[in-house]
């Protein structure tokens, strides 16, 4: 629920590890902020249009469909317009600004839902817009060598303004300061995220691109070069056999025996592995290799996955299957933007990394679905079996298309 | 960046979170009403509803719902009876909800943690059974499109805990049900603590259903009929039904077996709740607000709007 959030943002731990550039510290500190701002509304927005504006909840699901698409598309347009211009902090800034701005647009809407569409409509796509370019930012701030860490040290910061989030909104619910004042905090968190990025976070020095090589066929040519098809090839066909986690959440409360009431603290146990792990994974990825730690990241879901299936009991079990969930995150997420982003002339990064990011998402948003309707048809461990198999299948062919020539 | 840029940056940086929490901090101070006195769960005649500008729960006079005359806890959703008040609300931890329960004396004797968005929450006649409602879903911003609901029931007095009902065996017109996709919402209790009403739906279908807390069991009454409530008396249910492409409230005789349409025409998407004995109020949105109404349960007359807000419940005289 929370990771496929902290999975779109990204930016690292608060204190600077190292030599991470402070270009990637400054993103990283702008991604926890603006990310403690989208997950103040992610956790009072249900409860906004039920109980604050009165709608029920067939309209919430109407609303969810409307902006579904959006995001992916967008995001592949942030990265094109990032390079065709030339400037990807101009960009990033825009989205933030717009997701900044869809803030005030929840109560301005009123009850006038196609207004409160819109609004998170703009949120949506100020994420979509941003993510591309602010990537690219990272790895032209960062030397080759150490890419891996840098994304986990952003990745970490991310994942601790997503926790932070829905503890501040809470608290603002639980002193009865009303809807509003929610909206009103994580506008100005928002906005303070744009101001630290437009004035304390260094534009990376790349060289000026020639215009003239960013035009939509030359992208395309580079995103079909033989290297980044074979990456995004295998990321969407490991993320086509990537469970939904909220899925893995149910199946690990129900397979663990555990109480209903502790499912909420299940994404927690992966969120704070990742929040660990994420900077000391890439490290590792830099030193061992970054495709061969993604394919373990996914080896390590195969485990969970058997565990959960067939091992999992009590509170060990469901413990080690969150580790080793938390552990995949952290082995994949940020590392697959560090292999894949050297393979993108500088010029064409934006738009690289974003379209490796859509072609992942997506093929996860279909995986998650197919999986949740296969698991209606058949038992826990029969379909953790299944999945195990596939995925296994689908990382012995990443090892193979992957093997550096 | 040059050093004033970043001393401007920072400047800016200041005034932003300043202003945000001071508006933040100004809410809570100018919260309307914020102070006043506690709500009294034994006041016959009063109804209990939460206020959307605050999240808190208000007490007014059913027959002069312009006057608050007591102020509680906030709760997206709340319902009292027996001398107790169940108030569901967010937990600290994310994506967390808990069932706070209060005595008459409105002190937390209780909290239950479930997992969901409150959806609904109600209490039986003699204050001992608690049940609540959540939706469930996995999605990151909002809900993917479909939902699950998941329904349970606490006794304050026993002790006994049914996480949700989808453990109680279900059978429609004499068969049992048990396919994976049932859900259950929108229960109500009788005055034995013991039979109660929910709605279950399978498979694009809905039922008004009959279940027994001491043998586990629920039993079909028909189909199409949800977020039942039960009159004071025991004899009559109010529920919303589909039709069309909206909701409308009926009431449905027990004994006679007669359902009647209500006034009320528009959409209402709401557990209604018994005012007295011959009324049925809920709540709907008005100009974008959560608006409570009130409609005769008798089919005659017409709606009309009491005050903004929602959840509301009528407080009858003690049970016991």
């Amino acid at each position: 629920m929370y990771l496929s959030i902290i999975r779109g943002a990204a930016t690292g731990p608060a204190r600077a590890p190292g030599a991470v550039p402070s270009t990637v510290v400054g993103l990283g500190l702008v991604s926890l902020i603006t990310d403690i701002s989208a997950e103040m509304i992610t956790a009072v927005l249900p409860l906004y249009l039920m109980y604050g504006v009165g709608v029920g909840f067939l309209h919430l699901g109407a609303i969810e469909g409307l902006y579904a698409g959006a995001t992916a598309v967008l995001r592949l347009a942030g990265g094109y317009l990032a390079d065709r211009l030339g400037k990807p902090k101009a960009v990033a800034v825009a989205g933030y600004g717009l997701s900044a701005l869809a803030k005030l647009g929840l109560p301005a809407a009123g009850g006038w839902l196609p207004g409160i569409s819109l609004a998170i409509a703009a949120d949506r796509a100020g994420k979509g817009i941003r993510t591309g370019p602010r990537d690219a930012m990272i790895t032209l701030a960062t030397p080759a060598d150490t890419l891996g860490r840098a994304f986990g040290v952003h990745r970490a910061m991310d994942t601790t303004g997503a926790l932070l989030g829905p503890l501040v909104a809470t608290g603002l619910i639980a002193l009865a300061a009303g809807y509003h004042a929610v909206f009103a905090v994580s506008f100005a968190l928002g906005l303070t995220g744009v101001l630290v990025l437009v004035f304390f976070v260094p534009t990376p020095t790349a060289p000026p691109p020639p215009r003239a090589r960013v035009a939509p066929r030359v992208a395309l040519a580079t995103l079909t070069a033989p290297g980044v098809r074979r990456a995004c090839l295998v990321a969407a066909l490991l993320g086509l056999v990537t469970i939904g986690d909220m899925v893995l959440y149910v199946a690990v409360q129900q397979r663990a025996g555990l109480p209903a009431g502790v499912l909420p603290l299940l994404p927690l146990g992966t969120a704070l592995t990742f929040l660990l792990a994420a900077a000391p994974v890439g490290r590792l990825a830099d030193r061992l290799g970054r495709w061969r730690v993604f394919l373990a990241g996914h080896g390590l879901l195969l485990l969970a996955y058997l565990l959960v299936g067939f091992a999992a009991t009590g509170w060990v079990g469901a413990a080690l299957a969150l580790g080793l969930h938390g552990l995949f995150y952290a082995a994949t997420d940020g590392v697959l933007m560090a292999y894949v982003s050297p393979m993108f002339p500088t010029a064409l990064r934006s738009t690289g990394l974003a379209a490796v990011q859509t072609a992942q998402a997506l093929a996860r948003a279909a995986g998650a679905v197919a999986v949740g309707a296969a698991l209606q048809f058949t038992t826990v461990p029969t379909a953790f079996a299944g999945l195990a198999v596939l995925l296994g299948a689908a990382i012995a062919i990443g090892a193979r298309l992957g093997r550096p020539a | 960046m040059t050093a004033r840029g970043k001393a401007f940056g920072a400047v800016l940086i200041t005034l932003t979170l300043a202003g945000g929490l001071g508006y933040a901090g100004w809410q809570v101070a100018s919260a309307p009403g914020s102070e006043g006195p506690p709500l009294d769960l034994g006041r016959a005649g009063s109804v209990l509803y939460v206020d959307d500008r605050d999240g808190r729960v208000r007490q007014v006079a059913a027959a002069a719902p312009g006057e608050v005359l007591g102020i509680g806890p906030a709760c997206q959703r709340a319902y009292a009876a027996g001398g107790t008040l169940a108030c569901l609300r967010p937990a600290a931890i994310p994506g967390g909800h808990e069932i706070a329960v209060y005595d008459a004396e409105l002190t937390e004797r209780k909290v239950l943690r479930v997992w969901g968005t409150p959806s609904r929450t109600r209490v039986s006649a003699s204050g001992k059974l608690v049940a609540w409602t959540v939706f469930r879903s996995g999605d990151a911003y909002l809900f993917g499109g479909g939902f699950s609901t998941t329904a349970g029931v606490h006794n304050l007095g026993t002790g006994e805990h049914y996480d949700s009902l989808e453990e109680f065996e279900s059978t429609v017109d004499g068969k049992v049900l048990d396919a994976a996709d049932r859900n259950f919402w929108g229960i109500t209790f009788a005055a034995d603590d013991r039979t109660f009403y929910a709605t279950m739906a399978s498979g694009g279908r809905t039922w008004l259903m009959r279940g027994d807390l001491r043998t586990k069991r629920l039993e079909s009454v028909r189909d199409n009929a949800e977020c039942p409530s039960l009159s004071p008396d025991g004899t009559r249910l109010a529920y919303k039904k589909r039709v069309g492409e909206q909701w409308r409230l009926h009431v449905l005789g027990l004994a006679t077996g007669v359902e009647t349409a209500l006034a009320e025409t528009a959409n209402v998407d709401d557990q209604p709740a018994w005012l007295d004995a011959g009324t049925i109020g809920y709540a709907r949105s008005t100009d974008g607000r959560p608006t409570l109404h009130a409609v005769p349960a008798d089919g005659s007359g017409a709606p009309r709007a009491l005050r903004s807000g929602s959840s509301p419940a009528a407080l009858a005289k003690a049970a016991s």
